[in-house]
């Protein structure tokens, strides 16, 4: 199943065929930054970055840089032409008013009901939530791009057991072996990566995955 | 009419066990030298409202480093590692807010509103010993108005006035920060006679700020 950048660039791939022309995207930290990297041709989107920018330049490509021009993260960015600047009140406006399309988060665990936990783990890592809660409620869509599992164990569980960072149902998860979409009746197998059975995708996934009779081979855009 | 002073003067005025807001987005956009003097005078047992604590050592990681905190609010110390030490340790009291909730409840504290609702944050720990309200059919949770003794905020341009303007992500929480304490101390990269900033550029209203110091470079 290759290594550790195969799957993401993999996951990042197949998540980048979900925006569409014009959308006000927010990508997270780490995994789902990559995604801006892989849109398909024709496809413009503006990335908002919560720290006041809507128009951030993707990753690698020069975009206007400034000292007080920044991402998420706190590390240094660029913007497209068109770009727009403002301060955190009209950002989270743009997060909660239903005015962002989509947001693609990275996650801890994902259960039946499509909820995620993706904020801390009890008494180790207590980052606090950041502006996962508010792009989490908000979001127009919301696409969880995350690896099928963590140190071997299962990420997509029967119940959360780390704190949800949302009790809203999630739209998509994308790893590195299947595309699942929660459902009310539950976990909807779609698509399994390319060389990988369903047998496998049920094997490394502790909840209960509905499969349809036909389940398709994940495409990736280029 | 001028309210320009010395960053000295500016911090003198803030007393030890003093509840400040601090700007910045992983230290950009933080008012660095107010955040020196504020170490160099050894003010302690600080109460701090902020976006995040940047990085050890790095503007308001510098303040949790000197242990000059005693209570902090804010949305992610992820970064900071130290501040999560101290955490644990119990050193620092932290609260986590969600970003968005953050920001709007030092919204309703500068705006003269009682409250707002927000639906971020239900059914989760957020949520716990907060009133809900319905609203036609969707749950919301009452968040309450945020307050400081102190804002130190961090602009692009400032005039003798106070009026003040901001560059592109170093806006962030400043701005919202400068309506909602008791006294608002506001370091600018440069500083300008009145009538320089276009009304049309001026985001922080003079009438909003006391002290204007010019950041030491």
């Amino acid at each position: 199943m290759g290594t550790e950048m195969d799957e993401k660039t993999t996951i990042a791939k197949r998540v980048a065929r979900e925006l569409r022309d014009g959308n006000l995207v927010n990508l997270g930290i780490g995994l789902p930054t990559l995604v801006a990297n892989y849109l398909p041709v024709g496809v413009q989107v503006f990335l908002q970055s919560e720290n006041g920018v809507v128009g951030m330049a993707p990753l690698g490509i020069p975009g206007a840089a400034a000292a007080a021009l920044t991402d998420a993260g706190g590390s240094p960015t660029g913007i497209i032409p068109g770009a727009a600047a403002f301060d955190s009140v009209t950002s989270f406006c743009l997060i909660r008013g239903g005015h962002l399309d989509v947001t693609v988060l990275g996650g801890l665990q994902v259960d039946e009901q499509g909820q995620l936990a993706n904020w801390m783990v009890p008494g180790k890592m207590v980052p606090g939530m950041g502006g996962a809660m508010d792009l989490v409620s908000g979001a127009k869509r919301v696409i969880v791009a995350m690896t099928h599992t963590a140190k071997g164990k299962p990420k997509i569980l029967k119940r959360c057991n780390l704190p949800l960072t949302s009790v809203r149902r999630v739209d998509l998860v994308v790893t590195e072996l299947a595309v699942i979409r929660p459902t009310d009746a539950g976990l909807v197998l779609e698509e399994v990566a390319e060389g990988v059975t369903v047998d496998q995708v049920i094997a490394a996934t502790e909840a209960t995955l509905i499969v349809p009779e036909t389940v398709s081979t994940m495409k990736l855009a280029a | 009419m001028s309210k320009v002073t010395t960053i000295e003067e500016a911090v003198a005025r803030i007393p030890d066990g003093a509840s400040l807001m601090i700007g910045g987005f992983m230290g950009v956009g933080s008012p660095h030298a107010l955040i020196d003097e504020l170490i160099r005078q050894g003010r302690r047992d600080l109460t701090i409202i902020a976006n995040d604590t940047a990085r050890p050592g790095v503007d308001i990681g510098k303040l949790i480093a000197a242990g000059a905190v005693k209570r902090l609010v804010a949305s992610h110390i992820g970064l900071n590692p130290e501040t999560q030490k101290r955490m644990i340790d119990g050193d620092i009291e932290v609260e986590l807010i969600p970003q968005g909730t953050l920001a709007e409840r030092i919204r309703a504290g500068g705006s003269g509103i009682g409250g707002v609702l927000l639906s971020t944050g239900v059914g989760t720990t957020v949520a716990e010993g907060k009133q809900t309200v319905e609203v036609d059919g969707e749950t919301f949770l009452l968040e309450k108005p945020l307050k400081a003794d102190f804002a130190l905020v961090n602009a692009w341009r400032a005039d003798e006035y106070g009026n003040l303007s901001y560059e592109l992500t170093a806006r962030n929480f400043n701005p919202v920060m400068a309506m909602a304490a008791g006294t608002v101390l506001a370091e600018a990269e440069e500083i300008v006679p009145v009538g320089v900033i276009p009304p049309d550029q001026v985001e922080t209203v003079s009438v909003c700020v006391d002290c204007v110091v010019a950041r030491r470079n």
